[in-house]
């Protein structure tokens, strides 16, 4: 009898609050949806700075990438928690603190373990605070939702971002100096004479293969620009 | 509640104890390996002039490389050797602030010579100068005759990509090896980068110019005359010393 209203109690409670999978059907979204549809880059545009400025190469690129996911992720679970206890009218300006905390935690480490990584990248590991990316994140998903969801929409901004510059940086790298991860590609097949391309190098490149990559996507999806 | 004044106040206050406290936190922690790195920096930059170090994967390894293979010393501007400072403590050439030291006048500044010991004899030499937009360094390396360039390094902190900080790639740099900073008279030339880049052949004093660097390739030249006729002195004095015949 007793073990019976017990177990109706419990249904009750499940039947009240559905407890949500892990990894939810909705929360897959928020991982997948920057990736493509909803990228902080190719669609929305942000963080295009960075994006022109650290990719000339693979591996400072995969750093940035790196850096700027871990300084989203936490600067959402951060803001995420503390979101009911931010005064509404200095919101940004705590917004910033949290990002421009992180961004410094993340130079500082660079710097002493990874030190060469910290000369190539040098200021723009502090330029991640201007990185409308993070702190669009923060005004726009974590303020008004829960801690774990806020990590998951970090991570997919996050990778939305990586894979864009990564990608970027890839033909950069080949054409611009012949190498991918400093490793002479051309020279390894055996063609040594390889004319590297001088505007790779330059931001120029990065606009041009942003350009084509904006081009492609949007073809695919046919996603235009509300007027 | 949350939207009164001493609220924001107190929040606002809280906030900013506990960010800097987290920050000055882990800058104490971390400074004595960001020292570690700087140092191991200097080192590998001071043995890449004279030998091939990227193959060298492990820290400690450099070290001891470095420690076998360069000896160390402090001189003046007039070439003599400086062991202690003003305050009786015993000079280190590579704790030398060679930033620091370009600001006195160059009468009073300390000079380190890194000198290769082992093998091929190399004195190196630390730079420090303007580029275009921030400060630029390197070591120059010249070979047992003073004169001839062994090896040149250049650092610099935000030159612009693809233009000013081409300096720091190897295709630059190598095309100051076997350069002369004297000419025959014993005069000191330097080497000048020149403007424009034709890629042609130039004569001893002269590399070929970085397009559309042509600002930072002056700060080099500058950099490279300052620190070669600060050095002269040593350099004359090292020479008759070790009775080198030929310029």
């Amino acid at each position: 009898m007793s073990t019976e209203t017990l177990e109706q109690e419990e249904a009750v409670l499940i039947k009240e609050k559905p407890s949500e999978p892990f990894l939810s059907k909705r929360r897959k979204k928020f991982i997948s949806d920057p990736l493509i549809d909803d990228n902080p880059i190719s669609i929305q545009v942000l963080g295009i700075c960075s994006a022109l400025a650290v990719t000339v190469k693979m591996e400072p690129t995969l750093t940035m990438a790196i850096a700027v996911t871990a300084v989203i992720v936490f600067s959402n679970l951060i803001i995420s928690l503390i979101r009911d206890f931010i005064p509404n009218r200095i919101r940004i300006i705590v917004q910033l603190a949290i990002i421009a905390a992180l961004v410094t935690l993340v130079s500082e480490i660079l710097k002493a373990y990874y030190y060469d990584m910290f000369k190539v990248l040098g200021a723009y590991v502090g330029l991640i605070i201007t990185n409308c990316i993070v702190m669009g994140r923060l005004e726009a998903f974590a303020m008004a939702n829960k801690p774990y969801d806020s990590i998951l929409d970090g991570l997919g901004s996050g990778f939305g971002y990586a894979w864009i510059i990564l990608v970027v940086a890839f033909f950069r790298e080949l054409l611009g100096s012949g190498s991918i991860f400093d490793f002479k590609i051309f020279a390894a097949i055996g063609w040594s004479g390889f004319p590297t391309n001088g505007l790779m190098v330059d931001s120029i490149g990065a606009f041009m293969i942003l350009g084509i990559l904006i081009w492609i996507q949007r073809s695919k999806t046919g996603y235009v620009e509300a007027h | 509640m949350r939207q009164s004044n001493t609220y924001i106040l107190i929040f606002a206050a809280g906030l900013t104890i506990i960010v800097g406290g987290l920050l000055s936190t882990t800058s104490v922690v971390l400074k004595p390996l960001q020292d570690k790195q700087v140092e191991l920096d200097t080192k590998k930059k001071i043995l890449s002039a004279v030998m091939e170090v990227s193959s060298i994967k492990y820290p400690d390894e450099i070290l001891r490389v470095y420690a076998e293979n360069i000896s160390s010393y402090v001189v003046d501007f007039q070439g003599n050797l400086v062991e202690k400072d003003a305050k009786g403590i015993d000079i280190v050439a590579e704790k030398i602030n060679v930033a620091k030291n370009s600001k006195l006048p160059k009468e009073e500044r300390m000079y380190p010579v890194f000198q290769a010991i082992n093998g091929d004899q190399a004195y190196i030499f630390p730079m420090y100068g303007q580029g275009l937009w921030d400060w630029i360094s390197g070591f120059i390396a010249l070979e047992g005759d003073l004169n001839t360039v062994k090896a040149i390094t250049f650092d610099h902190k935000t030159e612009t990509p693809g233009l000013g900080a081409r300096i720091a790639d190897l295709e630059i740099q190598e095309r100051y090896v076997g350069k002369k900073i004297y000419d025959a008279s014993g005069t000191l030339r330097s080497i000048d980068m020149v403007k424009g880049e034709k890629g042609l052949p130039l004569n001893d004093h002269h590399v070929d110019g970085m397009s559309g660097a042509t600002m930072t390739s002056k700060g080099v030249n500058a950099m490279l005359r300052k620190y070669l006729e600060s050095y002269g002195n040593f350099i004359s004095k090292t020479r008759q010393g070790s009775k080198v015949a030929s310029w």
